[in-house]
C-alpha cells in the first residue's frame, strides 16, 4: 500500500434510527499518519460516525473500509485487535481497576493465554503479563501518570480519567485512534497538556488520528484537515484555514444572517 | 487508594511488584497457618473442626459465585443447584460406575460446569435483575429434573445415600478426617481463584462488570468471557457440591436449595464482592453467625416459651438478614475492604492519612 492511500474510508454512510436520519450519505478518508478533526454543532452525528467507525452501530447503507477490510462485517471485539482503538465522550473506563490494570486490560488483543494458563499463572500467564507490563509501563511514562499508576480510577479526578482513557487506547498500539471529545470539562491548562499529548502520539507513532473537538482554536490547531457535520450532513471538508472562512460552516455555527 | 508499601521496602523489579507474598516471613506465616488448620483435629474440640470443614466447603461455592458475580458482575442465584448437579454427578459415578472418589470429583466439577454454561447462554442478551431471574430457573429446573427424571437412577424424592470418599486407603467418614479433604480442595481452589483475577481472564471479566461496550470495542468477547465466568462458577459449586454430598452422606433434591444460594450470595457480600479475600471472611462470619443462632436459641426460647421448637429455626434467617443489613449499609464493600483499610492505617500510623 503506498503512502497517499487512505487507512479508514467512509463511503457514502447512512444510518436511520427509524425516520431520524443520523447520518446522510457521508463520505471521508483518514490518510496514513494524519490528525483528522470532525466538527459540527451539537446532535451533526460526529458520534454516531465514531459508533459505526467502531461497528457499534450498524449503517443502513454505505461501506467502512479500514486498510481495504469491511468493517460493517466484523463484529465488535474484533475490530480492536484490527488496530483500531478509541475513547469515550462520557469516560468508559474500568472503574474498578487501577491505571496500571485499565492499560493491561487494554493489551487483551495482544494476549494469548487462555483459561487454562491463567488458571495455572505461573509459567506462561506470568511470562506474558510481565512482557506487557513493560509495554504498559513505557505508556505511563509517555502520559506522566506514574503517580498514578496504582490507584483505583474511579476515583481520579476527570482530567486524569481523560488521561487515564487515551492511554488505555494507546496500549491497543492502534494504526486508527478515534478520540470523541478527549478535551470536554477540561481547563485551559489541561486541554494545553492534552493537546501537546496528542501532538506527541502524532509525532512518535505510526498512527492516524479522528479527533472529535468542540473547542475550534485547538482543532484549528492541531488538525491537518477538518470535515464539518451538520444534520448528519457532511457540508465542508479540508484545511484549518479553508474551514475558516467557509461560509456553510458559519452558517451552520452562527446562522444565516452571519455567514 | 494508592498502593502502600512497608518503609524500606521498594519494588526493584516487576515480577516483584506484582507478586502477592512478597516476604520470607509472610510464607512462614502463611505455612504456620495452614499448618495449625491442617492439625486442627490435634487440639480443637470436635464442634470446631465440624465448622472448620463446614466453612471450608462453603468458601468453594462463595468462590465460585465470587468469580461470577463479584468479578464479572453477572448476578446469580442459581449456585445450589450447580451444587446440587456436582453432588448427584460424582455420588452416581462412585455407586453405579465404581469410581474413586478422586476421579469422581473432578469429574462432578467438569460436569457441573457443563450444565452451568447452559443456564450462562442468557446472559449474552439480558443483565441485571431479569439475569439473576434466569439464573434462578436453574435453581427450579435442576431440582425438578433431580426429583423426576431417571427414577431407578435418581431415586426421585428419595434422593441418594452417598458413599464415603476412600483416598488411599483411608475412609473419610468422620468430620476429623474429612477436614483434610476439604481444605486440600480449598487450598487449590484459593489459588486458583486468586491466579484468574490476577490474570488476563480476571482483567477482562472485571472489564466486562465495569463498562461493557468499552469492553467489547477495546477486543474483549463478551460472550466467551461471560459464558467462562459461569463455567468457573459452576465448577466451583460442583467441587463444594460433591464434597458436602460425600461428607452428609445423603442427598437429594433439596439438600442445596434457594435458601442456600441466597445464603452464598449474602456470604459473598459481606465478604466483599470482587476480592480474593472476600469470600473467606464473609462465609467465616456468616457461619459464625448462624452459629450463634443456634446456641442463642435455647435462651430466646425461654423468653418467649411456646415457640421453643421453632425459635432456632426462626433466629438463623434473622440474624442472617440483619448481618446482611447492617453490611450493606455501613461496608457495603465488605470486610475486605475493610481489612484493607486496617492494613493501610497500620502502615500510615502514627498518621491518620
Amino acid at each position: 500500500m503506498d503512502a497517499s492511500s487512505p487507512v479508514l474510508s467512509v463511503e457514502s454512510v447512512t444510518l436511520d434510527f427509524g425516520r431520524v436520519r443520523a447520518l446522510d450519505e457521508v463520505s471521508l478518508h483518514v490518510r496514513p499518519r494524519e490528525i483528522l478533526a470532525i466538527i459540527g454543532p451539537n446532535g451533526a452525528g460526529k458520534t454516531s460516525l465514531l459508533n459505526c467507525i467502531s461497528n457499534f452501530y450498524k449503517p443502513s447503507s454505505g461501506r467502512i473500509l479500514f486498510n481495504g477490510r469491511d468493517l460493517t462485517r466484523v463484529p465488535p471485539h474484533r475490530i480492536a485487535s484490527l488496530g483500531i482503538a478509541r475513547t469515550f465522550q462520557n469516560i468508559a473506563l474500568y472503574t474498578g481497576l487501577s491505571t496500571l490494570d485499565n492499560l493491561m486490560a487494554a493489551r487483551h488483543v495482544h494476549m494469548r493465554s487462555g483459561l487454562l494458563e491463567c488458571v495455572l499463572y505461573w509459567g506462561f500467564a506470568h511470562r506474558e503479563d510481565l512482557h506487557h507490563r513493560r509495554v504498559v509501563e513505557e505508556i505511563i511514562k509517555f502520559l506522566e501518570m506514574e503517580p498514578i499508576r496504582k490507584a483505583t480510577v474511579g476515583a481520579l479526578p476527570h482530567g486524569l480519567r481523560k488521561r487515564v482513557e487515551l492511554g488505555r487506547a494507546l496500549a491497543l498500539e492502534p494504526r486508527l485512534l478515534l478520540l470523541d471529545e478527549p478535551m470536554t470539562g477540561m481547563n485551559q491548562e489541561e486541554k494545553e497538556a492534552m493537546a501537546r499529548y496528542i501532538l506527541d502520539i502524532h509525532e512518535q507513532r505510526d498512527v492516524s488520528i479522528v479527533l472529535i473537538e468542540h473547542d475550534m482554536g485547538l482543532v484549528m490547531d492541531i488538525a491537518d484537515r477538518v470535515v464539518v457535520l451538520d444534520f448528519g450532513r457532511k457540508i465542508a471538508e479540508g484545511p484549518p484555514d479553508e474551514i475558516k472562512r467557509n461560509p456553510e460552516v458559519i452558517k451552520a455555527y452562527l446562522g444565516q444572517e452571519h455567514a | 487508594m494508592a498502593v502502600l508499601r512497608p518503609a524500606g521496602e521498594f519494588d526493584q523489579s516487576y515480577a516483584y511488584d506484582m507478586a502477592t507474598i512478597r516476604r520470607r516471613w509472610q510464607w512462614i506465616a502463611l505455612g504456620l497457618f495452614l499448618l495449625a488448620l491442617y492439625a486442627l483435629p490435634l487440639y480443637a474440640s470436635p464442634s470446631l473442626v465440624s465448622f472448620v470443614n463446614r466453612a471450608a466447603m462453603t468458601i468453594v461455592a462463595v468462590q465460585g459465585l465470587n468469580i461470577l458475580t463479584g468479578y464479572t458482575g453477572q448476578i446469580s442465584l442459581g449456585q445450589a443447584a450447580f451444587m446440587t448437579t456436582g453432588g448427584y454427578i460424582s455420588a452416581l459415578l462412585m455407586i453405579h460406575a465404581g469410581l474413586p472418589f478422586l476421579l469422581a470429583l473432578p469429574l462432578a466439577a467438569l460436569g457441573a460446569g457443563l450444565v452451568g454454561l447452559i443456564f450462562g447462554l442468557p446472559s449474552l442478551r439480558v443483565k441485571g435483575f431479569y439475569l439473576a431471574m434466569s439464573t434462578l430457573a436453574a435453581q427450579f429446573i435442576i431440582p425438578w429434573f433431580v426429583r423426576n427424571a431417571f427414577p431407578k437412577v435418581l431415586n426421585g424424592t428419595q434422593g441418594l445415600n452417598v458413599p464415603p470418599p476412600e483416598v488411599l486407603g483411608i475412609v473419610f467418614n468422620a468430620p476429623t478426617r474429612y477436614l483434610y479433604l476439604s481444605l486440600s480442595v480449598l487450598v487449590v481452589t484459593t489459588v486458583v481463584a486468586h491466579n484468574v483475577a490476577r490474570s488476563r481472564l480476571g482483567r477482562a471479566l472485571v472489564a466486562i462488570r465495569d463498562q461493557d461496550l468499552a469492553a467489547e470495542l477495546l477486543g474483549i468477547n463478551l460472550f466467551k468471557y461471560k459464558l467462562q465466568a459461569f463455567f468457573l462458577a459452576a465448577v466451583y459449586a460442583g467441587l463444594s457440591g460433591s464434597l458436602f454430598a460425600h461428607h452428609l452422606r445423603h442427598l437429594n433434591s433439596e439438600t442445596f436449595n434457594l435458601t442456600d444460594s441466597v445464603l452464598l450470595m449474602g456470604m459473598l457480600v459481606v465478604g466483599g464482592l470482587g476480592t480474593s479475600l472476600g469470600p473467606i471472611l464473609g462465609t467465616v462470619l456468616v457461619l459464625l453467625i448462624l452459629e450463634l443462632a443456634t446456641v442463642a436459641g435455647p435462651t430466646v426460647a425461654t423468653i418467649f416459651p411456646g415457640t421453643a421448637a421453632s425459635t432456632v429455626q426462626a433466629l438463623r434467617p434473622l440474624f442472617f438478614g440483619v448481618v446482611l443489613m447492617l453490611f450493606l449499609i455501613f461496608e457495603p464493600r465488605g470486610l475486605a475492604h475493610r481489612w484493607k483499610l486496617m492494613k493501610a492505617a497500620w502502615r500510615l500510623r502514627p498518621f491518620s492519612h
